[in-house]
Order: structure tokens, then sequence, then C-alpha cells
């Protein structure tokens, strides 16, 4: 067995060699671990920052691009959204409570940080299929996990999406979200700066727990795995809330220079990260960092991964001030060091100097890899699909049934009466509709909020797919009434060292930035997660889009429920038949294959300006993205919503499967009053934007009728009793 | 006229009941730090929701020793109107200022939903607008939310109207499947014996606006600032 120094850390012989010239010495053994956890991929994006330089990540409302714990966007009257989602995917699959518990946690204090109060979480999970025990202990105990920390800190979690795919059997996908609203002069960033100031760690004492997670987090899972427990942190959400409300109390002085969360690499990253941003050094001494357990070596509590902790630095002569509030909420303070100028990072143990390397190499030297890349070989086979094979299966009823059960579509009751997602009484949409949305207080105004990715169009097509992915979240805001604004990014794929993982990567972050750019909506912050593979399988490549987008009036918010009997039901947007990728084919022929849906970005864009002009003017009355399960299932879907039936008929088609299930994007389902349907069309016209009238609000049943002929009539409370008690019959 | 929100460390419902009541309803509100023993200018104390003290030992069962709660007991005493939400509910009953206690949810899961409440006693200060038997609809969330109380003291409540609130139906039937959390005979929400102390499980200040998709709780807090005035209760 390989057990050279280096390995066990993480690292390569080549980049212990570039230490080695760095220091201008061999490095001890603290020196060694601080290098292995920020160099690792989760902290240093070695593997993936050229590519990710491919993102615009700037913009007339853009306050705080990535590089800071938050991106910051302006929402108008002096305000600003502070937003940034994060994995917790290797944690979640050996200890899923707590992987997802700490999740939330890291992700709300990355919001606070920034000066904001958080009043939001969102998630994006994948789970394999629910067939099996383990998956379901997972999920139940991730959906636990997330509540459990949301819940008792107070912040709702008020939207999110999950899917099921055998290929997150052995590796499912935690990624949270935390959105925070902020006055812009209370914007605070990560910097150390001043030499003498003080630096000090307050909140909770430093533990064991979580010892080099940033490392576990960037290697594949394996048997071994199981018994790295020890590397999951242990969650607190009552220690953070006092945290939270400590350090907005704080902020509210003038003491502070700068602050930052301790998330992963712990005390490393944060002394690293705040000296190297301030141009500055710093010198601490682990000896005073207070405690939950004795005998801590120094280099335990430099990469201890214990929660619920920051790093504040304080102006010179204000300590007391801070130790003061702190002790107010019953939280430890303790000044640890000064700032430097001479860019530094010592570290002392009482007098002892025990390690003292540059500051910016840990933090912005790590090197920089340009992965190989190739085009897998498994794409020709999953691309071709002879659509002339697939029998159209005689009973649409029952497809349509069939897809409402499918957990990925069914409704998620299940999963968010689980969330307390009203605490903070901002939530005017609920779970459940396209986007969620929140009222700001004081203000007319409201934001939409949303995560998203189909990550089997991505499977077929990683450029494609991930320009839907971010395609998809714009229109999922739109139709709530929101001017999409900025994107946060999670980014989870497999090995990067891998070719064709590395490709796939490249491909969707290409396809991501063309949306983003099209539909101007800049990346503001986001999180890479490789080596979501385990011995046997690596993920679909999944790049989640968490966006935001702003409502100006609250009386503009609309949701995907019909409203009224006797609207009228249209269709924005061309109705191409496409069946590629979609979940009819996984569900009823049991394929993952063909093309995914073609996605033309001006003309999403049309579409978008278009239905936000129609909501905005006041014509429409509810509005609904297609996605999966096509037509057929946002219809089911806007009817169970209102409570209300519809009769809808389709002229011809050339398949009445792809027709009712397929998956063609850039189309919206809108409602409008019998004599608002000339201004609809009017309206389209000038956007260049195609309207197919396709029936009416009525009655207790969906209808269906293609070329003359009934296709499907379901009674929607029939259809709402199987849609919302699927997922909760399969979990009980 | 003035009302008082108790901040317990982990109380997480504190700002929503504050603006409620003051930017809502209009009232002079303060908040009552854990530590404030003084609450000689208040007429009314609301416990709001959340997790005092992360609720790790039985909810409320730390809450229930904060310097603040020696004088809200006097407070109560001396007849005036204390309201315990959710977590402020578990609270009072710790404190012994309720009977009964709030055990795990039925189904050990937390639940967060809108859920029908039949108003079982419309003379208490809490109630005096409602009709009798008026059905409201308010949100429920809370882990902890399973009523249970002894037979006797039940038999001894049900006689004194001490059982304020009920799950029920849309249409005000008391039925296993409106029962959110499995409590004894679907109890939302219960008084003291005076009726001038009640907690409830569900948040009436989570529905008082009709952006945020509800009004029912208004006539809760309608229903003190009636009383507190002076205004006719009912019967």
């Amino acid at each position: 067995m390989d057990k050279k120094p280096y390995r066990k850390v993480g690292l390569t012989l080549e980049e212990y060699d570039r230490i080695v010239d760095t220091l201008g010495r061999h490095p001890n053994n603290l020196e060694l671990n601080l290098y292995g956890v920020m160099w690792s991929e989760h902290c240093s994006y070695k593997n993936s920052k050229p590519v990710l330089r491919m993102f615009p990540t700037s913009g007339d409302r853009v306050l705080q691009g990535p590089g800071e714990n938050a991106g910051i966007v302006d929402i108008g009257d002096g305000l600003a959204v502070v937003m940034k989602i994060e994995s917790h995917n290797h944690p979640s699959a050996v200890e899923p409570y707590q992987g997802a518990a700490t999740g939330a946690g890291g992700i709300i204090r990355d919001i606070f940080t920034m000066g904001a109060r958080p009043v939001a979480l969102l998630n994006s999970l994948r789970f394999g299929e629910l067939d099996n025990q383990r998956t379901k202990y997972l999920f139940e105990n991730v959906v636990a996990g997330i509540g459990g920390y949301g819940n008792c800190i107070g912040i709702p979690t008020v939207g999110g999406e999950i899917y099921f795919n055998d290929c997150y059997r052995g590796n499912p996908l935690v990624n949270a979200m935390c959105v925070g609203i902020i006055k812009h002069k209370d914007i605070k960033r990560g910097t150390a700066a001043g030499a003498g100031n003080a630096v000090m760690i307050v909140g909770a004492p430093t533990g064991r727990d979580g010892m080099g997670g940033a490392s576990f987090a960037s290697a594949e899972l394996n048997e071994e795995s199981q018994e790295n427990r020890s590397a999951v942190q242990v969650g607190d959400p009552f220690m953070e809330k006092l945290l939270l409300e400590a350090c907005l109390e704080l902020f509210e002085t003038d003491c502070v220079i700068g602050v930052q969360d301790l998330g992963a690499a712990g005390l490393t990253s944060a002394s690293s990260e705040t000296a190297s941003r301030g141009g500055s050094g710093m010198d601490i001494d682990v000896s005073l960092v207070p405690r939950r357990e004795t005998g801590m070596m120094p280099v335990e509590v430099m990469i201890s991964e214990s929660q619920e902790r920051m790093l504040v630095i304080v102006k010179k002569g204000r300590e007391e001030e801070v130790t003061g509030i702190f002790e107010k909420w019953g939280l430890h303070s303790a000044v640890i060091g000064r700032v430097t100028d001479d860019g530094m990072l010592t570290i002392r143990e009482n007098e002892e100097v025990v390690g003292r390397v540059p500051a910016r190499s840990l933090a912005d030297e790590a090197p920089v890899y340009y992965r190989d890349y190739r085009k897998p070989g498994y794409l020709e086979k999953a691309n071709s699909l002879d659509i002339q094979r697939i029998e159209i299966p005689e009973d649409m009823n029952q497809v349509l049934v069939r897809l409402l059960l499918s957990p990925s579509i069914a409704s998620k009751e299940w999963v968010y009466r689980q969330y307390d997602h009203m605490v903070m009484t901002n939530t005017a949409v609920l779970p459940g509709s396209d986007a969620a949305v929140l009222r700001i207080r004081g203000t007319d105004k409201a934001i939409a909020l949303t995560t998203d990715c189909n990550s089997r169009y991505c499977y077929l097509d990683p450029g494609v797919g991930g320009a839907t992915a971010v395609a998809e979240a714009a229109r999922n805001l739109v139709c709530s009434g929101a001017r999409p604004l900025a994107v946060t990014d999670g980014l989870n794929f497999g090995n990067p060292e891998k070719p064709e993982v590395f490709w796939q990567f490249r491909q969707a972050v290409s396809g991501m930035s063309e949306a983003c750019r099209v539909l101007d909506t800049p990346v503001i912050s986001g999180n890479v997660s490789f080596y979501n593979e385990t011995d046997t399988d690596a993920v679909f490549p999944t790049p989640i889009v968490g966006m935001v987008g702003l409502i100006e009036n609250t009386d503009n918010i609309t949701t995907q429920a019909f409203r009224d009997e006797g609207d009228i039901i249209v269709l924005l947007g061309e109705n191409a038949e496409e069946i590629g990728g979609s979940e009819y084919l996984k569900v009823v022929h049991g394929m993952e294959k063909g093309r995914a849906p073609r996605l033309d970005l001006e003309a999403e864009k049309r579409l978008q300006d278009c239905c936000l002009e129609l909501i905005e003017s006041g014509v429409v009355k509810s509005a609904h993205d297609c996605s999966e399960g096509g037509i057929a299932v946002a219809l089911a879907e806007s009817c169970i919503s209102g409570k209300l039936g519809a009769q809808v008929e389709f002229e011809t088609c050339d398949r009445k499967d792809a027709l009712l299930f397929g998956e063609a994007q850039s189309r919206i389902l809108v409602t409008v009053e019998k004599n608002g349907l000339e201004r609809l069309k009017s309206t389209a016209a000038g956007f260049d934007v195609p309207v197919m009238t396709l029936g009416q609000v009525k009655g207790e049943t969906l209808r269906i009728t293609v070329a003359g002929i009934t296709e499907i009539e379901l009674f929607v409370k029939d259809m709402e009793i199987n849609w919302r008690e699927a997922v909760k019959c399969i979990m009980e | 006229m003035k009302f008082g929100v108790v901040i317990f460390p982990g109380s997480n419902c504190v700002t929503d009941c504050y603006y409620a009541l003051r930017d809502v309803f209009g009232q002079d509100t303060e908040y009552i730090w854990h530590r404030t023993k003084d609450l000689k200018y208040f007429d009314c104390i609301m416990l709001p929701g959340g997790f005092s003290y992360g609720d790790y030992l039985r909810c409320g069962a730390i809450a229930r020793f904060s310097p603040v709660m020696d004088s809200i007991m006097e407070f109560a005493e001396s007849g005036k109107p204390v309201i315990g939400i959710c977590n402020g509910f578990q609270v009072l009953t710790e404190a012994g200022l309720l009977p009964g206690v709030l055990l795990r949810n039925k189904d050990m899961k937390f639940v967060c939903d809108n859920v029908h409440l039949k108003v079982e006693n419309n003379k208490t200060p809490y109630t005096n607008l409602c009709a009798g038997g008026q059905v409201l609809k308010v949100p429920v969330a809370h882990g902890d939310g399973n009523y249970y109380v002894d037979d006797d003291t039940l038999s001894e409540m049900e006689k004194t109207g001490q059982v304020v609130f009920r799950y029920s139906d849309a249409y005000g039937q008391i039925t296993d499947t409106a029962n959110p959390n499995g409590s004894l005979g679907n109890i939302a929400g219960v008084c003291n014996r005076k009726g001038n102390v009640l907690g409830m499980m569900p948040h009436p200040e989570r529905c008082v606006e009709r952006l945020l998709g509800g009004e029912d709780g208004s006539i809760i807090f309608r229903s003190i600032i009636n009383y507190l005035k002076g205004g006719a209760v009912n019967g």
C-alpha cells in the first residue's frame, strides 16, 4: 500500500514538490495537512477553475460575483438578495441525517457571513429508485435532516426538487441553497486587513468532528467510506440560531473588518482565505481556540470542521464589545491572534511556532489542472432511438396515471410537509407550484426562487441539458410572475480525472453559460462537487441551477392553478412532438434514450418575455411550465392545484404519445378570460411567439381529445389522489 | 395597551408575532428578553413558537426555568392574558400554567400544513369575536403537538370549557383524518380554568394577511384587542 505522507492527505508527488518549492523546505506534518485540505478539489477548484471561467458573472445588478462566501444581486430600494447553493453529497451518503442537516447549516452560515438575514432555504435532491430499503433510508433521513435543521433555526424551506434514478443509488446528491436579504450598506466581506487587528473565533467550541471533510468530499465513495463517519460533522441548529442572531447584532456595530464562516477545512480556510483576500498575514495561537475535547493536536484544531463557528476580524481595541454581544447570546468568543502584514499564516501553540506558510499559497495558489476530455462512448448508443419501434400504448389514461404516480413527477407533499415552509411569514406561494415566492417586507416586491436540473437530458447531451436547466429555471420564475435575475450553480459530476466525465463537465458549463448570457442571468455563486462515483457507477451529470427572480409588484404573483371555470387554456410556444429523454419513455418503455429535447435559446427568451408581459399586464390568470410528463401532466397539475377540470382538443398529431407526454422545451401553459384572448394573441404576435388555443377550464374531469377521439378522461379528484399519495404510499 | 413578545434563546416566531401585532393590527408591541423580570407595563404577553434552548430535552422544559417565567406566572395569576403559540404552548404546559403535555406527533414526523380548527369555546379573551363552532383555517408547524392529558382532568376541562380549539375538517367535523398529530380528542388549543391563559399549537400569526394565503388567524388577534378594550364578550 502506498502510504507516502502526501498521499495520506490526498496530494500527489507533483503537488508535494510544489509545496517544497513554495516553502524552500519540506513541510512539517501540520503544514502538509493544511495543504492537503486547501488544495483538495473541494476547496481549491483546481480541476474546475479554467472551465468555470466560461460563466458570465457580471451584470448591472450584480453586487458580488463568485469568489466570496455568497453572491449578491440588487433588487432595488437599496436592497439585495444574497444566495448560494452547496453540495453535501458524500456526508449524506454515509450519514444522511447529519450530512443533510450540516449541508443546510453550512449554506446558512455562508449567507449571514455576508451580513444578510437568511430568509429561505431550498434544496435539490437525487436518490436511486425507491425500490429498496437502503434508498428509502437515505431519502427519509436526508429529508428529516434538512427539516431538523431548517425548522429549528426558523428559516423556511420553501422549494426544491427531487428526482429518483438508479444512477444515484450509491451516491445520492444533496444540494442545499440559502437565500438572504440585505441592505446594500450592510454588506460584509471575508477579508482580513490592518496589522494588529484582532482575529476572533466565535460560536461553538471546536472538537474532532468533520476531520478532513474537504478531502473526504474529494474522493470517490467506496467500502471504506462507510467507516469514514468521523469525517461527517454534527449539526446543532440551536447553536447556529444563537450564532446568527449574535452575528447580525454584532454587524450593527462598526467593530468588524471582515468575517468568514468556518466551513470546509475549518480554521485553515477561514484564516488563509481572509488573509489572502486582504493581502495580509495572520498570526494565530491554537491553544486559545475554545474546545470541547481535550488533548487535541494543533493539526486537529486547524482542520476540524466542527459546525456553527465563525472567524471575525475585529478592529483593535473593540474586542470587548464583541465578547459582550456573544456572552449575551451565551456563546464563546476568543481572540486567537492578530492580523499581520507579512503575508504569512503563522500558527503557534502557546509560544512555539508549529507552522508557518504563505497564506496566499494555501488559499489561491493551488495547482490548476487542465484535464483531458473525450466524448464518452455511451452517447452514440444512448442517442440512437428508433421511434418506429416504440409501440404507442392503447390506453392513454393509464399512461397519465402511471406518470402521475412516478415519484419524480408525483407530489412532493410527503417531503415538504416535514419542512416548516411558512415561518418568517413571507411565503406567498407555498411549495408545489413552479417557483416559491416570498414577499419582501416593507416593499410591494416579491422574489421567486427555484432549483432545477433534468439530469437525464444532461446524460444524453450535457451541453443542451445544461442550457435547459438554466432555461427551465428561468421559465419557472417567469411563470410565477418574476423577471429572472441571477444564478447560483451546483455542479455535481463524477471523477474529473476521467476524460469522459470532464467532457461532460465542460459541455454542461458551456451550455449553461450560453443560456445565462441569452437569458441575462449571470452566475453569482456556486459550488462544484466531483467524484460522485461509487466502485460501479458515476452519477448522471447534474448541474443544478438555483435561480432568483424579482416580482415588481405582489399583484403579479401567478401560480399554475387553474382559476375559474370558462377560462381559455392556451399554449405559448411551439408545440413540437419530442419524445427523447422523456419521463414517459423511462416509465412506460423502460428506456432512457434518444436526444435531449431541442432548445432554441432565442425562442426561449422571446417566450419568457412574452409570458412576463402577459402576466404583468394582467391578461394571464395562471401559468405553468411544461416539463417532465409533457403537456398532459402539466394540464393535470394545473387541474389538481386549481381543483377544476379542463376540456382540451388537439386537431391532429404524428404520434399521440409524443404529443401528450413529449417534453419539448419552451412551452408554457396559460389561462385567460375569454375576452382576454385577442389581447393575448396580439401580444404574442409582437414577441413572435406561437400560440395554440387548447380548450377551456370546465367540469370535474380532465378530458383531452385528439383528432376527435377522447384519449384521456380522468376525474380531477382521482388524479389528485394518485399524484398526492404516491410518494407517501411508497414510504409508509 | 401594550403587548409583549417573549424571546427565549431559540424562539423563532418572535418577529412573526411582533409584525402581526404591530404592523397588521397596529398595536404597541415590545420584545421581552428571557432575562427580563419586570412586566408591569404589559397588558398581554405572547410566548411565540420555535425551539427554545434547542428543545433537545423535552420541548419547553428548559425555557420554563428562564428568569422571565416567574414574572409570567405572576402576570397570569393576576388574570392578565397570556397566550402561548406552538413552542409557547409547550412552555406553558411545562410551567404548569396549562394542563396536559405535548408529545411527539403520532407519526414521529414534523408536520407543516394548513389545518382547520373548530372553535369550541367562544367565551375566552381569544375567541370572543368568533361564532360558536366557527371553523378557522390556520397553519400548524411542529414535531411535538400531540396533546395528552389524563381522563379525569380531561372531563373536568370539557365541563369548564377549557378545550378552546379542536382539529376538524372544513365543515367542523371532528375526524381522525383531520387530526395532524394524534392529539387526544383532536385538541389543538386549551385554556386555564380562569380562561386568561391560552395555549395553541396552530399559528394564528401566520394567517393574518391575504397575501400569505389566508386571514383566519386575525379573529384571534382582534378578539384579544376587543377583550383588552373591555369589549363585549360572547355569552
